[in-house]
């Protein structure tokens, strides 16, 4: 049975680190849903947020085979909807003009977005939620004909 | 003080006091070579390919316990040493690996001789560098040594650009290495400890089952004391061979795929499987839905990640083998009675007398088992013995009477045809006064032959012993088994003249068709202190058993075959 777990590792910030994770998870035969990398302020540490899915034992695995990594500080494990953390994730979605800007607009604050560009010819809104609320609204948008969907990775932290 | 990084990488090996380095030079890794030239306070062999010297180095590392090093050139250098890096990272061994690279302004332009070597190396080291500045040189020479024979052993491999060993800087070689991200388990949990023990002294039917890492982490001193008090009956992976001797009446001998009958139904039937440093190869456990279906698991490793991998373990201990069993000893010597296990003693002596490790001996021909039982009878305990792979190997292995951990030297993760006679120089190198024996195959000497001529030129009298049946025989035992005897290219009828090919690399040569010439070879081998090929003509088609089909349960063995 598969499960999925959002994994938190923290590296030292070096040379091919991501690679390290990256050839890791390719490597083992693990699967990678989404990646996140990005510098913790005023250290020279950096946090990768993975997301993940598979059974008991291979997510056993990641998070030893990823602590074995000698740039490796910390790995937290959160499972899906584990109240010790919060997850968020990030969309931008392209829509044209011609369809209903207003009820777009209004789902997306549904989903703590808005609207955050209006062009010629299309409109882009943001939303920014827990990983499967995005799934939703991208979803429920679906009969809008979204020109384009730039999901981002997870980004998890404990309460 | 200031000098060159070239020059920094002759004095780190210095402060750690390496004596001997294998390599071979090149285009970018030359400003490294002049400095070793200029120095005088390690030896430098140089073999005629980067994979052997990475072999030796890695056999220099086994015999010792040492951090084998060898030095290698940019591009199809580094690549070539590939091999020789994942063999030793297979198998846990001690390794510093440093390759040149293009300089720092050619990186990424597919320079002449240019490769992404770390990118190549990642998945087959324990960890690498690609040095980017001198200021960080001496810092990651002393980082990877200590990563190298710290917690788990393995292969460290460190990329220096020609630009960085010809830089200037600053040289303070740290003395000690401050890793925050990196701190190995020594200790085991003391609880954990004796909740072991205490399964221990509750188990009907306990089982030993000792790996590599008994080895590796020296600890066999301890392991035979463990054993010896508890009477609790042992067995060894290929790789553990040599950690208790051979006549130890606790040992039931080799465990797995060409275990003996006795070790593999021990492994099926125990109610408490102790895995001292083993790490459950698919080798050792075949068929895993039906392996030690009864047993409880302890299991001690140093790295955590080996425990739960395959199979569930009830009691996990990481730590230090060695660190472990120190206090694990005396909470044993206290609680175990070791009365307490003569049943399942009496049930596995069944199991021995009922299918012995044996084989059928002729005056015709000779049988490879026969040659190492030889071997061991005329030189005794007092040699070091590495094997290539194949049929050679399992022979070795099963028949061998080892008596002392570091004796038996092989590559048993990788299986790298090839390893076993650069290995040897490197055991020899380490041990010049024991006779150092290489069991091959007429198959994987010629892997690495090219070493008659380095073997010759420093005088490093190792003998390979080419139990010879002009077969790739471990392919083609399987093709008799499982391919219906379609022997697909391994036929090796077409082999050197293996006389003179010793001859004209400068060593000596034999061939051997009968035990009296085979005792006379040996004997004049030895005599005559120069590198040898004693070819043995085997019975061409000798199989290795008994054996486990791959895939197959460890207590379904194969133990004879029958045309």
């Amino acid at each position: 049975m598969d499960e999925r777990r959002v994994i938190s590792v923290i590296v030292s910030n070096e040379h091919g680190v991501l690679s390290r994770i990256s050839g890791l998870f390719a490597g083992r035969g693990y699967n990678i849903e989404t990646l996140t990398v990005a510098p913790i302020p005023e250290t020279n540490l950096s946090r990768f947020t993975i997301s993940t899915k598979g059974s008991v034992k291979v997510i056993e695995q990641i998070t030893k085979q990823l602590h074995k990594l000698i740039p490796t500080l910390k790995v937290m494990e959160y499972k899906e909807h584990d109240t010790n953390n919060i997850q968020k994730e990030m969309a931008l979605l392209k829509f044209s003009n011609k369809e209903k800007i207003a009820d777009i607009e209004a789902l997306s604050k549904a989903y703590n977005g808005g609207v955050v560009n209006l062009g010629e010819n299309v409109v882009v809104v943001m939303v920014a939620d827990e990983p499967f609320r995005v799934k939703q609204f991208i979803k429920a948008v679906s009969i809008f004909n979204p020109l384009e969907i730039v999901r981002g990775g997870v980004v998890a932290i404990e309460r | 003080m200031k000098m060159t990084g070239a020059k920094m990488v002759c004095e780190a090996l210095k402060c750690e006091g390496v004596k001997t380095v294998f390599g071979y030079p090149g285009g970018a890794i030359m400003n490294v070579y002049d400095e070793i030239y200029k120095q005088d306070y390690f030896e430098h062999i140089l073999n005629r390919h980067e994979q052997a010297s990475v072999h030796a180095a890695d056999g220099y590392a086994r015999a010792t316990g040492k951090v084998g090093v060898a030095i290698v050139t940019s591009g199809p250098g580094f690549t070539n040493a590939v091999t020789g890096l994942a063999t030793a990272y297979m198998d846990s061994i001690p390794l510093v690996v440093i390759s040149g690279q293009v300089p720092l302004s050619l990186i990424g332009t597919d320079g002449f001789q240019e490769i992404d070597a770390v990118g190549i190396s990642r998945p087959c080291t324990k960890h690498n560098f690609l040095v980017k500045s001198i200021e960080e040189l001496p810092r990651i020479l002393k980082e990877a040594f200590y990563i190298a024979r710290s917690g788990r052993p393995g292969p460290v491999h460190i990329d220096i650009p020609k630009c960085i060993t010809a830089a200037e800087g600053d040289f303070n070689y740290p003395s000690e290495v401050n890793l925050p991200t990196y701190k190995p388990h020594t200790k085991g949990n003391i609880r954990q400890i004796k909740k072991a023990v205490a399964a221990i002294k509750n188990a009907q039917k306990p089982l030993f089952y000792i790996g590599g890492g008994a080895i590796l982490s020296n600890s066999f001193q301890e392991i035979r004391e463990l054993v010896k008090f508890c009477k609790i009956p042992a067995v060894e992976t290929l790789m553990a061979r040599g950690s208790l001797r051979a006549d130890d009446p606790m040992l039931l001998g080799m465990v797995g795929m060409h275990g003996s009958y006795a070790a593999n139904m021990a492994m099926s039937e125990c109610d408490l499987l102790v895995s001292l440093g083993a790490r459950f190869d698919d080798r050792v456990t075949g068929k895993l839905e039906d392996f030690a279906v009864e047993a409880k698991i302890v299991h001690i490793d140093i790295d955590p990640s080996s425990i739960g991998k395959l199979v569930d373990v009830d009691f996990p201990i990481v730590g230090d083998l060695k660190t472990v069993l120190q206090d694990m000893l005396p909470i044993a010597k206290e609680n175990i009675d070791s009365s307490r296990y003569q049943k399942w003693i009496k049930l596995i002596q069944k199991y021995q007398e009922l299918h012995p490790l044996t084989y059928e001996d002729s005056d015709t021909v000779i049988k490879p088992q026969w040659v190492i039982q030889r071997v061991a009878k005329l030189l005794g305990e007092d040699v070091i013995i590495t094997s290539d792979v194949g049929q050679h190997q399992m022979w070795t292995a099963m028949y061998y009477p080892f008596t002392s951990a570091r004796q038996w030297i092989n590559s048993g993760g990788l299986g790298t045809m090839g390893y076993g006679f650069p290995a040897a120089l490197g055991v020899k190198k380490a041990f010049p006064e024991k006779i150092v024996i290489n069991f091959t195959g007429d198959g994987s000497i010629l892997m690495n032959m090219q070493e008659l001529i380095t073997a010759s030129q420093y005088n490093i009298p190792v003998i390979n012993i080419i139990l010879n049946n002009n077969y790739l025989g471990m392919v083609r035992q399987w093709q008799t088994f499982f391919y219906n005897k379609r022997y697909s290219e391994t036929d090796l009828s077409y082999g050197p003249d293996f006389v003179m090919l010793a001859q004209s690399c400068g060593g000596i040569g034999y061939n051997v068709e009968t035990k009296e010439e085979f005792d006379k070879a040996l004997e004049d081998a030895i005599k005559k202190n120069k590198v040898a090929l004693i070819n043995v003509a085997i019975d061409r088609l000798e199989n290795v058993l008994p054996m486990v089909p791959a895939g197959g349960s460890l207590y379904n063995m194969m133990l004879e075959y029958k045309d």
